[in-house]
Formats: structure tokens, sequence, C-alpha cells
């Protein structure tokens, strides 16, 4: 009796990761194959408020809001996870060099990261992104290279404690070596820490996407990435046109906590404790 | 072999109290030496200085005339630490724990009561005093000179104790490895040791015996285990 609840647990956290995974696959794949639809534009049909072929209503321009949406959210999806690996992985490699490659490697890496926090995000991700010819390209490496300091701190304490701990202490008198105690010791020991850390680089990611793109040195405007969606609902608001910020709204605030729950059930999954949950 | 520790001095950082001061002890691999002090006299930094864990402020601690510090690779100094619950990975099985060891001869684990089903779990899954058996298994590889015990059985009941503290005393014999044993129970270091030495009381004849001289000529509680 006992035991089948234990499995169970298991199970429906396993459950919640495939679904969230499996809807943000579907929005990616469904945002790639409507790309025509997002951008056909039919004055015959605008300003339709929500009805049933166009479940997300159609904007003053009568382009059907449901597939500039799902064709938004893909593009962010994709822009907010390739940023966020990318800028995870080099909080992980700057943090471990940090804590294990000698004071004057921890000196230098903490200078790195005190500087680029100390620089406003918007203005290094303006300047980035400006630099590497806007677009896609732009923003994805502007967004990483300014988000990693804090994981990368974050990391670099992490590793810094597990250090003192007896049993890295025993393997080191073990015979082992740096690689070794990095590769079975430390990296497992820091997979929630990445994770969680990957996915609350995500929002950041689409947020700053966005706003850069508001501000004109990001995505062109005739991509319907969600920051453009976004922006240029908000000039449609006051005449009454809630549809055209609620839905897309919606639909980022449901991606990011997919995301959340996709992180927490690994999370779960990874730590031994919760073997027998 | 010898295992010699010269004039230690040891504190935590500058301006501490100073834990270790003119400690002298030298230690055969054919004895069996035993640690007596109360709590809080530093039993633990002195196991962790004569295993090349801390480095002593003054003093050196020598393995057959040559500094600890410089043998490279497996340290043939070996400490099993008193609490075995942080000396293993929380996520390693123990299987992979056992395996960090120095060719840990397959017989030794079977000695020490391990059952094959352990090595498929993780440590949150055993108790303490089935922990401590995977630690001692894995500090007895092939490369193992010494074996600093550090009140390695408080958490164990009396027959698991007496059954552990058997096979290393037969091991120990077999191969030739010297054993320093910490314990607060003196009843314990009487039936295990060849030797007691006092920690406290270490100090305090330093001060009279000021040259050079090894303190087991002069310990008061110098026993023989009759076997």
């Amino acid at each position: 009796m006992k035991r089948k609840t234990k499995s169970n647990r298991r199970t429906r956290v396993l459950l919640g990761l495939t679904l969230s995974l499996v809807f943000l696959a579907a929005v990616c794949i469904a945002g790639c194959l409507c790309t025509e639809a997002a951008r056909t534009a039919d004055f015959g049909r605008k300003n339709l408020s929500p009805c049933f072929p166009y479940l997300f209503g159609t904007d003053w321009m009568g382009r059907d809001m449901f597939a500039r949406t799902l064709k938004g959210m893909s593009i962010s999806i994709l822009l907010g996870v390739l940023a966020s690996v990318i800028s995870a992985l080099i909080s992980l490699l700057l943090g471990i060099a940090s804590a294990t490659l000698g004071k004057r490697a921890d000196q230098l890496i903490t200078w790195v990261i005190d500087l680029i926090m100390g620089i406003p995000h918007m203005l290094l991700l303006l300047l980035v992104s400006v630099a590497l010819g806007k677009g896609l390209k732009g923003i994805v490496i502007g967004v990483a290279l300014t988000h990693w300091p804090s994981l990368a701190r974050l990391i670099r304490a992490e590793v810094m404690q597990l250090r003192e701990s007896p049993y890295i202490k025993v393997a080191q008198k073990l015979g082992k070596g740096r690689w070794y105690l990095v590769k079975t010791h430390i990296l497992p020991h820091l997979v929630p820490q990445f994770l969680v850390g990957m996915i609350l680089i995500f929002p950041h990611a689409i947020l700053h996407e966005s706003s850069i793109t508001f501000l004109g040195f990001g995505l062109s405007s005739e991509q319907p990435a969600i920051g453009v969606i976004l922006s240029e609902a908000m000039k449609h608001l006051v005449t009454g046109k809630w549809w055209l910020a609620l839905f897309p709204g919606l639909m980022l605030v449901g991606t990011v906590v997919l995301f959340y729950v996709a992180g927490e059930s690994l999370r779960k999954l990874l730590d031994p404790g919760s073997v027998h949950e | 072999m010898k295992l010699e520790a010269k004039n230690l001095k040891f504190r935590y950082g500058q301006g501490e109290r100073m834990i270790l001061e003119g400690f002298s002890l030298e230690a055969d691999s054919s004895e069996r030496v035993g640690l007596v002090a109360p709590s809080g006299v530093g039993k633990t930094t002195l196991c962790k200085i004569l295993s090349g864990y801390l480095q002593p402020e003054e003093g050196e601690v020598l393995l057959e005339g040559r500094p600890l510090s410089s043998y490279k690779g497996y340290c043939p100094v070996q400490m099993i630490w008193q609490q075995p619950e942080l000396a293993v990975n929380p996520r390693m099985r123990m299987r992979d724990v056992l395996a960090e060891g120095d060719q840990v001869d397959p017989e030794i684990p079977e000695k020490l009561g391990i059952e094959k089903d352990w090595l498929n779990r993780f440590p949150a899954e055993l108790s303490g005093g089935e922990l401590q058996r995977f630690c001692i298994a894995r500090a007895l590889g092939r490369g193992t000179k010494f074996l600093l015990a550090d009140e390695i059985s408080t958490m164990l009941d009396l027959i698991t104790q007496s059954q552990i503290w058997n096979f290393l005393i037969e091991e120990t014999t077999r191969r030739g490895i010297g054993l320093i044993a910490v314990s607060h129970s003196q009843g314990l270091l009487e039936a295990v040791c060849t030797r007691q030495v006092r920690l406290k009381e270490e100090r305090e004849h330093h001060h009279h015996h000021h040259h050079g001289h090894h303190h087991h000529e002069h310990s008061h509680h110098h026993r023989e285990l009759q076997e």
C-alpha cells in the first residue's frame, strides 16, 4: 500500500516533466508551422474580438492573433532556451574554474563578474547586440554574455563549500586527481543549482529580448516576437482591444511557469533523497 | 616503517587558542597506539595533521624520514573519520564509494560484514554503523601503511564494535599496517592497543623533557596487549 503511493509521487513528477516538455515542444513546432498565417494581413477581418475561427481575436491589420502568438512564443522559447543554456554553461565553467584553479584565476574571474554586474544589463546587451548586427544572433549572444555572472557567483560559492566537505578531502587523500573530483564529486552536486539557475535566466532572456526589440535594437518589427506583439498591443489597449495583450501575455506567463515546473520536476528526480518519495 | 610527528604546533588562525604545542609522537607500523584524551583537546585536529589533511604551524610529520606532504597520489597514512555520513558523497552509490579506495581486497568488505545488497544503495539508505564499515574498507586499500581511527566506533553497538576492532587488529597485524586509534574510552584502547599516549599529559611532559626524547619512553600509560 505504502509502496504504491511512493511510486505514484515519482510517476507524477515524471508526468509533470514530460507534459511540460511536450507542451513547450508543441508550441515551438506549431509556431514554426504557422509562419505564413502569422504574417497574412486581411483588412476584411480586422479588430475582431476572440471568436470561433480566431481564438485570440485579430489585430488592426486583420492578422490572426492565435497564429501570431504561437509564432512569437516559439521564437521567444527558442531564443530564451539558447541564451539561457549558453549563459548557464558559461557560469558553470567559470564558477568551477574560479573555485578550483587557484587564487589568481579566482581573482580574475571574480573581477570579471563584478565588472559585468556593475554595468547595467540593458546597456551591455545593447552594445553586444548592435556590435553583432542586431537580429536573433545579436540578442542570443548578448543575453548569454550578460546573464551568467550571478549564477557563476552562486556556483563558485557552492564549489568552494563543497571543496571543504570531508568526502572530497578523503578522495584527495585517496590519490584522486582534480578532474576526477570535479567530474564525480562536484558536477553532480551542481545539477540542481545549474538547472534552477538556467530556468531563472529564461524569463530574463525573454523580457530583455522584448525590451531591446521594443527599443529597436533587437528583432525587426515584422517578426512576431512576443516582445513586439506586447509593445504593439500597448498602443491599442486604451481603445478597448484587451485581447491583443491578454492572450499573448498569458501565453508568456504559462510558458515561464511550465519551464519552472519542468526544472523543479527534474531537480526532484535527480535528488537521491527523493528516490523513495 | 615509522610515522613521526615532531614538535607539532597548531591553531586555527592567528590569535586563536593553541590546540597543539610541542607535540611529538613516534609510531611503528608494528604498533597499535592509542591516543587518550577528553573531549575538546584536539584529538581530531591531531589526526588530521598526522594524516596530512592539515599542515601544522610548526613542526613536521615524517613517514620513513620523508615529510608526509611529499608523498604524491595515494596517501600512505589514511584516516577514518568520526562521522561516516560526512565522509561519503551522498550522491554516490556505495559500490562507487568503495571503488574510490586503492584496489581494496574484495575480502575486506566481506569480513567487515558488508552485505552485497548494500552496494547498490545510496548513503542515506544506510545507518551510521553500516556506513562506517564502508569507510574502514575504503581506507584499507593496497597503499595504506598507517591507519588513523578517530573515534570510529562511537556509533556502533558493542557486538559490532568488537567485530570491527577484531577485524582491524587482525588485518593490520597481517599486513604490517600501523594503527593509531583515538578514543575517549580508555577501556576500548586498553583492549585494542599495544601502547597508549595521553594527549593532555603530552603537553606537560614536553616542558619537562625539552630535548628530543620520544614520548613513549616516558609514558606512564605504556601497556602491552597480551594476545
